[in-house]
């Protein structure tokens, strides 16, 4: 089993106490199952029923597959403006 | 000529509309966003914006290449700032150049509402309790997203 890098931002960086997580990765693993993996680490309750993910810097569908060379990110509700 | 960026420096929105200005438009129209000190019934004494800047800066792209698609603009210049901002400080501007009024109107309208909805950029308030929180639009009460 690989891994994936997620990067983590704002208020998520707080919650998990750190800029990335390490998360384990089957081959053929969705953004779905990485949520899943996520929100099953300590502190995760902080999350969203279905929060954001980006992969190489878009918004990710839940199903579409990630890769562990992916630059994923797990995106809190966005502010700007 | 268009152009997004997240910058770490005060933003001039005359150096923006000067980038846009041209003969061919008769009309630019411009939004800027600053820093209010209420939001939802608390003071607030100053804001800090991050940004997840590789892709806001492409989100921002995609949201300006989808306004030309729909209101015919193709002079858009857009700046989100990111840093420690004070009251009244400018926090984004949007620049939009158009031969006539309508597109450029509904183009800059239509960029700060993607930028609210999509794009990754994050505040965290400072209020005059002494409070720090980061600003969540998906918990507010409503009035802080008019």
């Amino acid at each position: 089993m690989s891994t994936v890098t997620v990067q983590l931002f704002a208020s998520y960086a707080e919650t998990f106490g750190g800029p990335t997580l390490e998360v384990p990765l089957d081959p053929g693993s969705t953004v779905g199952d990485l949520v899943l993996s996520i929100k099953a680490l300590p502190g995760a309750y902080a999350l969203p029923e279905s929060p954001r993910i980006a992969v190489n810097r878009r918004f990710a569908s839940f199903d579409q597959v990630v890769h562990p060379t992916d630059e994923v990110a797990l995106i809190p509700p966005v502010a700007g403006g | 000529m268009s152009r997004a960026a997240i910058v770490a420096r005060p933003i001039d929105p005359a150096h923006l509309i000067a980038e846009v200005r041209s003969v061919d438009f008769g009309a630019i129209s411009v939004f800027v966003g600053t820093v209010r000190e209420s939001n939802d019934g608390r003071s607030v004494t100053a804001i800090d914006y991050s940004a997840y800047t590789s892709m806001a800066e492409s989100e921002l792209a995609s949201i300006i290449a989808e306004a030309g698609d729909l209101f015919g603009v193709s002079a858009v210049v857009v700046e989100h700032r990111v840093g420690a901002l004070a009251l009244g400080d400018v926090s984004v501007a949007i620049v939009a150049g158009h031969a006539h009024r309508t597109p450029a109107l509904d183009c800059t309208r239509f960029v700060i509402e993607e930028i609210k909805k999509r794009v990754p950029i994050w505040k965290r308030e400072h209020y005059a309790d002494g409070a720090i929180e980061w600003v969540d639009p998906t918990q507010s009460t409503g009035a802080a997203t008019q």
